[in-house]
């Protein structure tokens, strides 16, 4: 049509997207199967608009992530030091570090992992290896979908009408534990589920034709098999729970609370506590005059804890997939 | 050997109760929270609540000496203006990522994409209150010579970043459930890509697709910290996309620690949290009854 030979190959080397097709139709046009048509030409021109425009959407999305990191960091620079994990805030906390928050958040951490990841795992077990496929399974698929969508606000509510007024615990780690570890719930429930259900049947039925029972199945087999899927699920609900405030800030969260510096046992369970992500709230809207890269300090901190907790996650789910058998 | 088995035998019924018993827990929490919630609103919604107000009222004075007014209109024309932004922002956006992540990426670039998302989703909503509070604030300030820049927009903008990565991985999941084989057929057929996705894909997905947006939707109205901080102080109506405004959340988590414990006040920010119980409940409801309507397809 045109005299300009562009090729169009007929097969291409896999289908379903996982491959970059395009380009390498382009560098080694040497399958020389039909001459185009203008209609081509438009068709591959719209393709790589599209692909152009959609890589545009995802770089926008990714980029900010990188550059905001870099400018919390670039920001926090001047305070970042050892002391300033491990000294109390002072001056009205327009000074020092951060450990009391640091701590804080660490007992309320630990606490509710504690309560949320035998339930968690225990109710994931119960829908992989028990339940059937009926109405009951249904609701609580439902129940655990809508447990994750309750805003973090509601959970507060809840924390303070079931847990500091109602059971009578006041404002206190333990009370703050507990609303968190029902709100990190479905993230434990839902990771442990999908590694469950990752071990082969063939696996099951193995052990149950050489006359194990279930349960036995499960100890021997089955959660052997998924333990580092289980982990992963656990080492995400940690992240989440560190990072939370409005669940904290009415059930036992406070702005300020002087500690012992270096003595890690330094809150009781009925004790109020510090937390990093309410001291940044707290440092950031409430206290005047405070030094700007104090705020930028607590941020990197609590931003990346987080994120190297998710980090150690993505890695050992990487690990295990490398070395998964079957 | 002997009593160990038998010590087996008889522990594994208690055992597997207790495995049931967990099982239901997430029932009994979702049924829970929404009791222990209701009950400390309960008394003052049936007292001396006037719905009509509640709900049709922009003024809300709830510690005015004369004349105490309830009036949740602004709140949730607040949430909805952000929402509603974010939402225009996050899911072209989210939907296009999702498309790319999906179709057009090799595997070691869509494992990058994928754990850089995943890294956006951990990102603590207070941190990125401070982003609005901080550099976002900043940003407007300076391009739109606003006065103030904890806005709508600033809410919108971090709430759309916060929501993307949600719709991201849901939808890349509902792309993923499409068979292979429709792809195939598509481009036997002389189907470009861009032709398979647009021809065949998204009509294929879009209840996935659809179920992406609704979670960013709820995500974006249940968030609370964020909008806390980002949105500014100011009970009202917005106008523009520079004017501050309050959500249900924010009114919750900075009225709470103030208002008197069982006092009215007290009482209506656990019915906003009713409320904003029952919103997120419909929509994640939604959600799941659309994907469940694919998989019986």
């Amino acid at each position: 049509m045109t005299g300009k030979q562009e090729t169009v190959s007929l097969f291409k080397p896999k289908l379903g997207g996982a491959d970059t097709g395009l380009q390498k139709e382009l560098a080694t046009g040497n399958e020389s199967f039909f001459t185009t048509t203008p209609f081509d030409r438009k068709k591959r021109l719209t393709e790589i608009v599209a692909k152009s425009v959609l890589l545009l959407m995802t770089l926008l999305m990714v980029i900010p992530l990188i550059l905001i990191v870099c400018y919390l960091l670039y920001k926090a620079f001047p305070v970042l030091s050892l002391d300033f994990l491990f000294t109390n805030p002072t001056r009205g906390m327009r000074a020092g570090g951060i450990w009391a928050a640091l701590l804080g958040t660490m007992y309320l951490v630990v606490i509710s992992l504690l309560v949320s990841a035998p339930i968690g795992v225990l109710a994931a077990i119960y829908l992989s290896e028990y339940a059937g496929d009926n109405w009951l399974t249904r609701i609580i698929n439902l129940a655990v979908v809508n447990l994750a969508g309750v805003p973090s606000i509601v959970h507060a509510l809840f924390g303070v009408g079931a847990f500091v007024l109602f059971a009578r615990m006041g404002r206190s780690i333990l009370a703050a534990s507990l609303t968190l570890a029902i709100m990190t719930l479905p993230v434990i429930i839902a990771a442990t589920n999908e590694a469950l259900r990752a071990v082969p049947m063939a696996f099951r039925e193995a052990c149950w034709n050489v006359g194990a029972t279930r349960w036995q199945t499960i100890r021997s087999i089955v959660l052997p098999n998924s333990i580092s899927g289980i982990l992963t699920g656990i080492i995400l609900q940690v992240s989440r729970a560190a990072g939370e405030t409005a669940p904290i800030m009415f059930t036992g969260a406070v702005f300020y609370k002087a500690i012992s510096e270096g003595d890690p046992f330094a809150y009781g369970l009925f004790d109020q506590c510090m937390a990093l992500s309410m001291h940044l709230f707290t440092i950031s809207t409430q206290v005047p005059g405070v030094p700007e890269a104090v705020p930028y300090g607590t941020a990197v901190v609590l931003l990346g804890t987080v994120l190297l907790v998710n980090m150690l996650a993505i890695v050992l789910r990487m690990y295990l997939r490398s070395r998964k058998k079957w | 050997m002997i009593n160990r088995h038998r010590l087996e035998t008889l522990s594994e019924p208690v055992l597997e109760w207790v495995i049931r018993l967990c099982g239901i827990s997430a029932i009994i929490f979702v049924f829970g929270i929404f009791f222990f919630v209701f009950r400390e609103g309960a008394d003052f919604l049936f007292r001396g609540l006037d719905l009509v107000e509640f709900f049709t009222s922009p003024e809300w004075y709830p510690t005015s000496v004369s004349h105490k007014r309830y009036g949740v209109l602004a709140l949730i024309a607040g949430t909805a203006s952000v929402t509603v932004l974010a939402m225009v922002i996050a899911v072209p956006f989210g939907l296009g990522a999702a498309i790319f992540v999906s179709e057009f990426c090799g595997p070691k670039l869509k494992e990058t994409f994928k754990i850089i998302i995943e890294l956006l989703a951990a990102i603590p909503s207070v941190v990125w209150g401070f982003i609005g509070l901080t550099i976002m604030n900043e940003m407007i300030i300076d391009l739109f010579n606003a006065p103030i820049g904890l806005t709508v927009l600033n809410g919108g903008i971090i709430l759309a970043l916060m929501s993307v990565p949600i719709i991201v991985s849901i939808g890349e999941d509902a792309l993923k459930a499409v068979p292979d084989s429709y792809r195939e057929a598509a481009e036997a057929l002389g189907a470009s890509r861009w032709q398979v996705i647009y021809r065949v894909l998204l009509p294929a997905a879009k209840n996935g697709l659809l179920a992406a947006v609704l979670l960013g939707v709820a995500r974006a109205i249940g968030e609370t910290m964020a909008v806390l901080m980002a949105t500014g102080h100011a009970v009202k109506i917005p106008h523009s996309l520079l004017d501050s405004v309050r959500t249900l959340t924010a009114t919750i988590a900075a009225e709470l620690g103030e208002a008197p414990v069982h006092s009215d006040h007290y009482q209506v920010l656990f019915i906003i949290g009713v409320l904003l119980f029952s919103i997120t409940f419909a929509v994640n409801l939604t959600a799941d009854l659309v994907v469940k309507g694919i998989r019986q397809k």
